[in-house]
């Protein structure tokens, strides 16, 4: 089925994408890749039947957010990472947290994939309802009006904060 | 097909833990958060498409504000430890440990 090879073709983007934003050292390539992730994350919305938040994750994520850190990565000419260990030496094989770290990621991982592996029904998808962007509206501006006034006061609150902590003095 | 996407979802959700875990650049641990909050939208589109209700889309809208938000002052906040210390790795800013 086309739906099937397309969810997997993005989720292998989608994921291949994001191991290679951890994997890299020039942060303005982490950047880019995880425009590349948002993309494909994008497109399994679309299978979703979710087209709001498929143009949303393009046009805030990819186009503001990430232009944000763009901005910020380029701004700081830091590009490589300076650290106390050697870049060679493998993450799970360094001292202390990091390999605690790395340990807990791991074994979270295998904890979340068995959970859902265990059984269980394997839920079809039922067929229509593609949510259009004018019922969302509708709920975002009746059922949703005080939540979604309170996100506007939010923004306020982090302009505000963001220029105060990046002013120079 | 919703388990697929909860699989991928977890994936992606270890992926960016694991960025923050491993990684030793600012930069990169908030573009690790990033991954992960995008995991969870995921898991909220899948969940509400399962149930066929649009309440999974309009959280998603919610926790994207608040990213945008998180992005903008975290970002702020790298800057200014950038200017004190000339660095980006989290293991030089140790002035309020004790």
């Amino acid at each position: 089925m086309g739906s099937d090879a397309l969810f997997y073709a993005f989720g292998a983007i989608a994921v291949v994408a994001s191991l290679l934003v951890i994997a890299q050292r020039n942060p303005v390539y982490s950047v880019l890749l995880l425009i590349a992730s948002f993309g494909a994350l994008s497109g399994l919305y679309v299978l979703l039947d979710a087209p709001f938040v498929a143009v949303i994750q393009i046009i805030v994520y990819a186009g503001a957010i990430m232009v944000l850190f763009l901005f910020v990565v380029m701004l700081l000419n830091a590009p490589h990472e300076d650290t106390v260990y050697d870049e060679h030496v493998h993450p799970l094989l360094r001292p202390g947290p990091m390999r605690f770290g790395a340990a807990l990621a791991l074994a979270f991982g295998v904890e979340l994939v068995w959970a859902l592996t265990r059984g269980g029904s394997s839920g079809e998808f039922a067929p229509g309802a593609v949510s259009s962007v004018a019922s969302i509206g509708r709920m975002l501006f009746t059922d949703y009006a005080f939540p979604f006034e309170v996100t506007s006061i939010l923004i306020l609150v982090a302009m505000m904060g963001a220029v105060v902590l990046a002013r120079r003095d | 097909m919703l388990n697929q996407y909860l699989i991928l979802s977890a994936i992606l959700f270890t992926i960016g833990a694991a960025g923050v875990f491993v990684r030793r650049n600012l930069i990169t641990i908030l573009l690790s958060i990033e991954i992960m909050l995008n995991a969870v939208n995921l898991t909220f589109v899948a969940f509400g498409r399962a149930l066929g209700s649009a309440e999974g889309q309009i959280i998603v809208f919610f926790v994207m504000t608040v990213a945008a938000a998180e992005a903008a002052v975290g970002l702020a906040i790298v800057i200014t430890l950038f200017r004190h210390k000339e660095s980006l790795n989290p293991d030089s800013f140790t002035r309020l440990k004790w």
